[in-house]
């Protein structure tokens, strides 16, 4: 599902790299945490899979293709079959929540018939259902995650990428997150999620890869955080 | 890719950015009508010369009695054998020579009291001070100089005239009027050029959530890009447009207005400025759609 060969990144007009020789892989299924102090170099990790980055040495496989060697025109293609989730949710504030996760849709060609199908169906699987209407900011911070989740499912991706997706939510709410990323794990997508929740990976116990200052320094399954931040 | 869709971006991407929309509109419709107008410009002096070369004529004028005092009349007016040996020679000189009529003085009083009635000259003077002359009409009207080392100092020749001369001064001052609309074009399309890559590039800048959104979903970068280039041609559309309604409203006038003032010159018609205008909407649509491109090439990255 993804692999890293030797992968180093450094930033121009950097001296020491945000990551560091990393080689690791991940299975298809798999639900694996990244956790690491500020500046550990996850988000750069992450960014490495959608390709927003390109390695300074070393290869990035993601869902069987080598992303170093996938021409620009051929990305689009390839981010379809992710899902992306992030921090600060990243929803149009001026388009209500069933248009925000069809615009997605939208923008990749889908046919309006299709996208009136699916877009209540997700809604109710993220525990939105008859929210459609309802503008994001109108919503609680862990309802605009779900709306976030729910337009990075929508289209069944293989792999869902989530960046401190409970970063910016109360314990509650990133339980309740927490639940449905599971559920979505247990449907056979595969989950990769960093982040900085200390009670949540405990909780989970599911598989936890360290980075420190660039360097891959644990590779755990069924791990727990495992250190002070 | 769904039109409706695509339409209701374009109408919010320019009237977020209506004055900037509103600053690329009036630039291109100046380049584009100074474009047009040189154009057109070219096109009147390619009309008149065609229907002018084939008027006007090369005039050889004899002495008259009054002239003796020029050193090429010192023998006096010219006689009827000088008049008779110079329509000789011009015979000789087909095919550059096509015709030759002769202009008696009285004729040529005649002509004269005729386009001057008013004139004071007319009381003072008789037939017997207008010069006979021959008519000459050439297959090339820029072969003038063959005319006039053929027959100038000959004997009973007074001068020999090219009515093109007065022409080429008409067409000198059209031609620097074209070309004074072209270096205006030039920078007004450079104004207009820089214009449009700002706009686009603040556009992208205000929308950046959007195409954030659409990148990280998988949008194709032509789908990225293509409102913003949408935005760029349809406002250099109604440029165009724009352009297009100055370039006929300047076609009234000539036609109305200036056309009476100068008589003797036949305009271009409206056909020719209606050929004109979708050149422009062309040229003005594909400039705008190129330039938002290689913008959002720097400013939209993958
Ligand atoms: N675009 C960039 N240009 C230059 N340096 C960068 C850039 N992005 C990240 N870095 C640097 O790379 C290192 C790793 O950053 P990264 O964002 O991957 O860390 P992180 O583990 O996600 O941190 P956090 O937990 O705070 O999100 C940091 O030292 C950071 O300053
Ligand atoms: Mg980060």
């Amino acid at each position: 599902m993804i692999r890293f060969d030797n992968v180093s990144k450094t930033y121009p007009k950097q001296n020491r790299p945000a990551l560091d020789n990393v080689s690791l892989e991940i299975e298809k299924g798999e639900f694996v945490f990244l956790v690491g102090s500020s500046g550990s170099g996850k988000s750069t990790f992450l960014r490495l899979c959608l390709r927003e980055e390109r390695p300074s040495t070393g290869a990035v496989h993601v869902l069987g293709k080598d992303l170093g060697k996938l021409s620009n025109w051929k990305v689009p293609h390839m981010r379809r079959q992710l899902g992306t989730v992030f921090q600060d949710f990243r929803l149009l504030p001026n388009k209500t929540v069933g248009q925000n996760v069809a615009f997605a849709l939208e923008v990749i060609g889908k046919p309006k018939s299709a996208i009136n199908k699916v877009v209540p169906e997700v809604l109710d699987l993220v525990g939105l259902g008859g929210k459609e209407g309802r503008m994001p900011g109108e919503l609680s911070g862990g309802e605009q995650q779900r709306v976030a989740i729910a337009r990075a499912f929508v289209n069944r991706p293989m792999l869902l990428i989530a960046d401190e997706p409970t970063g910016n939510l109360d314990p509650q709410n990133s339980v309740g997150i927490m639940k449905l990323l599971d559920r979505i794990n247990r449907t056979g997508t595969t989950v990769l999620m960093a982040t900085h929740d200390q009670a949540i990976v405990d909780q989970m116990r599911k598989r936890v890869i360290e980075l420190d200052k660039g360097l891959l320094v644990r590779d755990q399954a069924r791990g727990v955080y495992g250190y002070q931040s | 890719m769904r039109a409706q869709f695509v339409l209701s971006e374009i109408g919010v991407g320019l009237r977020r950015n209506l004055t900037m929309t509103i600053a690329v509109v009036v630039s291109v419709a100046l380049s584009l009508a100074l474009a047009g107008a040189s154009l057109l410009v070219r096109d009147q002096v390619n009309s008149m010369k065609d229907y002018w070369y084939d008027k006007v004529e090369v005039s050889i004028y004899f002495c008259i009695k009054a002239d003796h005092n020029s050193p090429q009349c010192a023998s006096g007016a010219a006689t009827d054998d000088q008049v008779a040996q110079v329509k000789a020679d011009l015979d000789k000189m087909a095919p550059l020579v096509q015709s030759s009529t002769y202009e008696s003085s009285q004729e040529a009083y005649k002509h004269f009291k005729e386009s001057n009635p008013d004139n004071p000259l007319l009381a003072a003077v008789g037939p017997d001070a207008m010069p006979q002359s021959w008519r000459v009409k050439l297959s090339d009207p820029t072969k003038f100089d063959v005319i006039q080392s053929a027959f100038a100092g000959k004997p009973g020749v007074k001068s020999v005239d090219d009515q093109r001369k007065i022409l080429e001064n008409l067409f000198g001052l059209l031609r620097g009027l074209q070309t004074a609309a072209f270096v205006i074009m030039v920078l007004m399309l450079f104004v207009a050029l820089l214009l449009i890559v700002n706009t686009v590039r603040v556009s992208a800048f205000s929308r950046r959530r959007e195409t954030g959104i659409m990148r990280l979903v998988g949008a194709s970068n032509f789908y990225v890009q293509m409102p913003f280039i949408a935005e760029a041609a349809f406002a250099a559309l109604l440029g165009s447009v724009l352009a297009s309604g100055l370039l006929i409203g300047g076609h009234f006038f000539v036609h109305g207005w200036l056309a009476k003032k100068v008589g003797f010159i036949t305009f271009i018609g409206l056909s020719s400025v209606l050929a004109v205008i979708p050149l422009l909407v062309v040229v003005g649509m594909g400039m705008a759609a190129i330039a938002a491109f290689f913008t959002l090439r720097k400013y939209l990255k993958v």
